[in-house]
């Protein structure tokens, strides 16, 4: 079993923080894990994105053409990755940032409005962990347990106490995405 | 500490590795896309545990004549920096391999030439194998395609420094220095006594106690006919180093009509290119050098009345290509692929390529 995901937005969106977090929840599920961040001179409002590959054999290439899920939080990305769904695949993403509607039939799309449910949890900072939800529940490749340990993992002790913020935020993903 | 699995970016790997293998002293200066490594040991706080030294120097040019200074006592000393940075060492670089000091160099290179840009590029292929610096010297060059590969490399370029009283260099590129993945961390060994580097290093410079004759670490020799016998020497070294120390990996070759031969992180996506072939009914394999000097040129050589071409595909616009070119001395088409200036391949472009350059 093999995933090939691709995250991308904004700078500050959290793109490569959630893809480290499904990076542990991995890595906790004994899985052979990489995530291969665009490192460019990106900032707050700039695009980033990472990819990464959840796989119960090594994996080869980190660089890949075509993903079989794309999580995309912005237009730019949505121009950019649309394309790059292998047929059949999931494209998800979130209704606040995109404007212009996807073209393809081939893939199954997802719309999780993540933007919207932090604003009204009063946490930004929720969205995230919001849009990781939608995906576990599209696709549960890792146990909800593992995410939480792989948080635990990835979060200095210092934020530890935010960790059940973290886990209603996912729960929140889980419960409004929708299919398109 | 023991064993422990973590998930690690390369050059966060490579720092841990350095600690665990009770390095003496780490002297760098900051340049993406390798910065992590200098960043992870002063978080780390090795001087509290281990006693080793890390030292952010003034520049590069500072930092590699502290690791001439240090590697001259014995100790287990290293940089790291990036492309534009490597070349600023290159002069302390020739000094240390004329001094035959052991030491370890990592280099995470970025798209060139001049500062160019900070993303990978594996463009500095000639300037490590080639010489770089000044002189008849040569580096022992590995070259990493995995995070696990940045930390058991820490550990193997060490050996083969002091194996060979030769500096090491890590050969990476900014994909396999910035992804993350799983990493097991060898237990931690303490680092050398002076006792022990006493009896395994007596050239070193570490204090003249009385009876014995001073020990001089200098490159410089101005009776021309005992350079050329340090020369001499050294090149007996470097054919020993050519006759033991080549390492490569083979994927899908033994039935390969076509093969790629690719290093570092363009190896990792010519693998799935190979994948990809081989669904597809195309038989190709793969080469990996994982030491570029030593070049596995026999190896190479060996392919040559079996396989109808060679594809070399790496991110610079074509050096490794000639040393597969002289391996195989003409015997089959070699051809070469790459991107430039930081751009990188897909598996599909390989593929691409190989078809329209060599099949087509």
């Amino acid at each position: 079993m093999k995933q090939e995901i691709i995250i991308a937005g904004f700078g500050g969106q959290g793109v490569l923080s959630m893809g480290k977090i499904l990076a542990y929840s991995g890595l906790m599920e004994g899985k052979e894990v990489t995530w291969m961040p665009s490192y460019g001179p990106e900032q707050r409002g700039g695009t980033a994105n990472v990819t990464v590959i959840l796989s119960d054999q090594p994996i080869s290439s980190p660089i890949l053409n075509e993903y079989d899920i794309a999580i995309v939080l912005n237009q730019p990305s949505m121009d950019k990755f649309e394309s790059k769904v292998k047929p059949g695949g999931i494209l998800i993403y979130d209704g606040y940032g995109i404007h212009n509607p996807v073209k393809r039939n081939d893939i199954n799309v997802y719309r999780v409005d993540a933007m919207d449910a932090a604003t009204e949890m009063k946490n930004e900072k929720a969205f995230n962990m919001i849009i990781l939800g939608g995906l576990l529940k599209v696709v549960p490749m890792v146990q909800l347990e593992n995410v939480l340990l792989g948080l635990k993992k990835s979060l200095p002790e210092r934020h530890h106490k935010l960790i059940p913020m973290n886990e209603a935020a996912i729960r929140k993903g889980m419960e409004i995405i929708r299919k398109v | 500490m023991s064993e422990e699995i973590k998930l690690l970016k390369g050059n966060e790997a490579i720092a841990h590795a350095a600690i665990r293998y009770g390095t003496d002293g780490y002297f760098g200066y900051p340049i993406t896309p390798q910065s992590e490594i200098m960043e992870t040991l002063m978080a780390e706080m090795p001087w509290e545990t281990t006693g080793m030294v890390v030292l952010q120097a003034e520049s590069e040019v500072a930092a590699i004549n502290m690791v001439y200074g240090g590697a001259g006592t014995g100790k287990r000393v290293m940089t790291s920096s990036s492309s534009p940075g490597i070349s600023l060492k290159l002069e302390g670089i020739s000094y240390i391999a004329g001094a035959e000091l052991p030491c370890l160099i990592v280099n995470v290179m970025r798209g060139g030439p001049g500062l160019g840009t900070i993303q990978p590029s594996q463009a500095d292929y000639f300037q490590t194998v080639k010489g770089g610096g000044h002189g008849d010297y040569r580096l022992i060059t590995l070259a990493p395609s995995s995070v696990q590969e940045m930390a058991d490399f820490t550990e193997l370029g060490f050996d083969l420094a002091f194996k060979y009283s030769n500096p090491s260099m890590i050969l990476a590129d900014g994909i396999v220095g910035q992804m993350m993945e799983k990493v097991v961390l060898p237990p931690a060994r303490p680092r050398k006594t002076d006792e022990e580097i006493s009896t395994e290093s007596p050239w070193a410079a570490r204090g003249k106690t009385t009876g014995r004759k001073p020990n001089i670490i200098t490159s410089l020799e101005l009776d021309a006919a005992a350079m050329e016998e340090n020369n001499l020497r050294f090149q007996a070294k470097y054919r020993k180093i050519e006759e033991n120390e080549v390492r490569y990996e083979e994927f899908m070759c033994d039935d390969a009509e076509y093969l790629l031969i690719a290093f570092g992180s363009s190896a990792r996506i010519c693998q799935k290119a190979v994948e990809t072939a081989r669904a597809e009914g195309m038989k190709l394999g793969l080469l990996r050098p994982i030491t570029l000097w030593p070049f596995p040129t026999k190896a190479i050589a060996g392919y040559a009345g079996r396989v109808k071409g060679m594809l070399s595909v790496e991110l610079n616009a074509g050096q490794m290509v000639e040393d597969v070119r002289l391996a195989v001395e003409g015997k089959v088409k070699v051809e070469h692929y790459g991107r430039l200036g930081g751009i990188i391949f897909t598996p599909d472009e390989i593929l691409a390529a190989l078809k329209e350059k060599l099949i087509n």
